[in-house]
């Protein structure tokens, strides 16, 4: 099973090399990891996917809790969360085949951001689900680049998941 | 008032009480050399940095204080590697300080450039590359702060040249304060309740000890869980010490080399207490069959250290010392039983002997130190078949008495650990317990021990082979000893180019005599006991099986 966890980390040098590295020495399977700041300069938000039964679960959190720069963990799989993902696709695109291409961006509400003699790039913003079936519909026309992100994702209503909120009750 | 990165340095290890440093000076860590001109911290000169590293974890061990090691950048740096490991995986309080390149050099290759954080990174408890001057007091007030508490760890700082040469306006970085490290130090309530009713219910109790009551100092209270519920108590190699070996519910040790009373035990107990142990793959044997019929029960100051390998009933998470004052107020004396008769009758029929046969024993060597020493040594050993004996025929009755490489198995860790340990306990008789093969990889630090006086002894159990090596080839080989048998140097002589005391024993006549001369000499002694050459190390669980198939 796949699980979520929201990860505050202090945004010190060597951070994101000591996550990644705890992982590969333990023989857990990331599946995405994405980071950024967050509103206070001084600490990051990972979200990490990573696959595994409960077992497997319970050492990544421990281990990641071992480590010094890591604040706070939570596995938001079980609660309401919103997530999102997101995709640049660098399409070809012939002049013939660019209405055919925006109405395929129209449905999945992406945007052209770049358009070029031969190609397009557009980007799409979504769950892993939606980006898939995006990725599908574009692959026809040839898809000559593709960056993702990796997931990020936030619980729902008036759960935080901050280092001086606890996740309080709706 | 102004003062360079060297100067805060040492003002700062003052602080944090260091009276000695374990090192080896170079180009990246003059500066800090230069402030250790004058400063009232004695350091040792080693011989070589992994004698640093593994003398200021000897240290540590002895004394329960933080051990402390500095070398240069590079190869200085890198050499530290192993004993940091080797801290590591045995919990030690250690802190390494590494020179760097300066600041402007990094990442360019530049010469003896290593990234010893990067490097270190799985081996530490926590790293630090210190980039401002600014930053450095802060960081060694914390490095310290991570290495001493909750699980102890090394915990490595690397300065640049820069950093210890520049100059600065030197201020009290005021407390620690690291939002994300909170170590648990008491157990919760619930699970505490919990593992009472479990330990009272129980017909058939064990309580498995590891090095975590040494750390935490919970030997007394330890002993008296045992003689409260009439426990027996098996300890693991890094438990040794931390339970009387000479007490009537003492098992000895438990596992691939342990006693067959205690693996018989463990086999069929019906609660297995585990106290600051972590279920290493030594200890357990075949896991699926490990303590079969027990609940298990765990305590431990790292909550990863729980379920990691063997599932547990009852964690709890703290300080050993306090989870077991907690538990003693929730328990009741027990009366003996049948348990305690069974496991008197194994001790019986199944005692931990050898057989003289009028050749020099390795076993024999080691109860004679045992008797010379009234067992109030401070031991060191290698890694080898010496030091199972060691664990087998030295009886340790007080923690941080026996001091050994057991996670990661370290040759050449005992004889520069056993100068830590002399640097820590002036005034103690100390043996490193050695093998030919594992002397011979630190054994340049003959030469620190001379410089410095240090009365260490060195007994090596000379058998001409890598032993352990040797028996698993005879046991699991077919007796195809691939690389094994060694020729060595005359290790007398070698003793007195050192400056050193060298004597010989190979007749168990001459035994006695060596070792009261040995512990008389007020320079280091190095014995070198020509041993039975197969002898082997007796009981033993074959890798991966079960802990009662027992080879014996």
């Amino acid at each position: 099973m796949k699980h979520i966890l929201a990860v505050l980390v202090e945004n010190n040098p060597g951070v994101l090399a000591r996550v990644a590295g705890l992982f590969s020495r333990r023989g857990f399977n990331i599946d995405s990891l994405a980071v950024g700041r967050t509103d206070d300069p001084e600490i990051s938000r990972m979200t990490i996917v990573v696959e595994g039964d409960a077992r497997v679960l319970e050492q990544v959190t421990k281990q990641l809790h071992k480590l010094v720069d890591v604040i706070k963990i939570s596995d938001i799989t079980a609660d309401q969360f919103v997530d999102r993902e997101l995709v640049m696709i660098k399409v070809a695109a012939e002049p013939a085949q660019r209405g055919e291409i925006m109405q395929i961006a129209d449905v999945f509400r992406a945007r052209i951001v770049d358009l070029g003699l031969k190609t397009m790039i557009l980007e799409c913003t979504g769950n892993e689900g939606k980006i898939n079936a995006f990725e599908e519909s574009l692959r026809p026309y040839g898809i000559k680049e593709l960056v993702r992100t990796g997931k990020v994702a936030m619980l729902r209503g008036q759960k935080f998941t901050t280092i001086n909120n606890q996740r309080e009750e709706d | 008032m102004k003062m360079t990165g060297a100067q805060i340095l040492v003002e700062c290890l003052k602080e944090q009480g260091v009276d000695v440093i374990f090192g080896y000076p170079g180009g990246s860590v003059l500066p800090i050399y230069d402030a250790l001109y004058d400063a009232d911290i004695k350091h040792i000169l080693t011989r070589h940095e992994q004698g640093a590293a593994h003398a200021a974890d000897g240290y540590a061990r002895a004394s329960g204080k933080v051990g402390v090691c500095l070398a240069t950048s590079g190869p200085g740096a890198t050499n530290l590697v192993t004993g940091i490991a080797n801290a590591y995986m045995d919990s030690v309080p250690m802190v390494a300080f590494t020179g760097q390149v300066v600041s402007a050099l990094l990442g360019r290759d530049s010469f003896q450039e290593a990234d010893i954080t990067g490097i270190t990174l799985p081996i530490t408890k926590h790293n630090y590359l210190v980039k401002d001057i600014n930053d450095l007091a802060r960081t060694v007030k914390e490095a310290f702060h991570i290495a001493s508490t909750g699980r102890p760890g090394p915990v490595l700082v690397d300065i640049p040249r820069d950093v210890s040469g520049g100059e600065t306006e030197y201020r009290d970085p005021g407390p620690v304060d690291l939002p994300g490290y909170h170590p648990v130090l008491y157990g919760e309530e619930e699970q505490l309740n919990k593992a009472a009713a479990a330990i009272m219910a129980s017909q058939r109790p064990v309580i498995y000890a590891g090095g975590g009551v040494v750390v935490a100092g919970a030997h007394q209270e330890l002993r008296q869980l045992a003689e409260l519920l009439l426990a027996p108590v098996t300890t693991t190699l890094m438990g040794l010490g931390g339970f009387p070996g000479d007490h009537p519910l003492s098992l000895g040790m438990l596992g691939m080399h342990g006693s067959k009373y205690a693996n018989y035990a463990v086999c069929e107990c019906d609660l297995l207490l585990a106290v600051g142990a972590r279920f290493d793959d030594r200890v357990t044997g075949k896991i699926s069959e490990f303590a079969p019929h027990a609940t298990i029960i765990h305590i431990d100051v790292d909550p990863a250290e729980i379920g990691k390998n063997v599932p547990v009933h009852i964690p709890i998470v703290g300080d050993v010392k306090n989870v077991l004052r907690q538990l003693l107020e929730r328990l009741q004396a027990k009366l003996p039983g049948a348990w305690q008769e069974k496991i008197q009758a194994w001790k019986k029929e199944y005692p931990l002997d050898f057989e003289e046969n009028g050749r020099l024993k390795p076993q024999q060597v080691i109860r004679e130190i045992y008797r010379v020493t009234g067992g109030q040594a401070r031991i060191t050993t290698e890694v080898g078949q010496h030091q199972m004996w060691t664990a087998h025929y030295y009886t340790f009755t007080r923690p941080r008495t026996f001091i050994s490489s057991g996670g990661l198995g370290t040759m050449g860790y005992g004889f520069p650990a056993a100068i830590g340990v002399q640097v820590a306990c002036p005034d103690e008789v100390v043996f490193d317990i050695a093998g030919d093969g594992s002397i011979q990889m630190n054994i340049q630090e003959l030469a620190t021990a001379v410089n410095h006086e240090l009365p260490v002894n060195v007994a090596i159990l000379n058998n001409g082979f890598l032993g352990m090596v040797r028996q698993w080839q005879e046991l699991f080989y077919n007796r195809r000893y691939s690389y094994t048998e060694l020729i060595n140097p005359d290790f007398v002589k070698l003793a007195e180019a050192y400056g050193a005391v060298g004597l010989r024993v190979s007749d168990p006549a001459d035994l006695r005599p060596a070792l009261e001369q040995a512990v008389k000499e007020s320079r280091p002694v190095m014995l070198d006991f020509i041993i039975e050459r197969e002898e082997n190390v007796l009981p033993m669980v074959p890798p991966g099986a079960p802990l009662n198939q027992i080879i014996d």
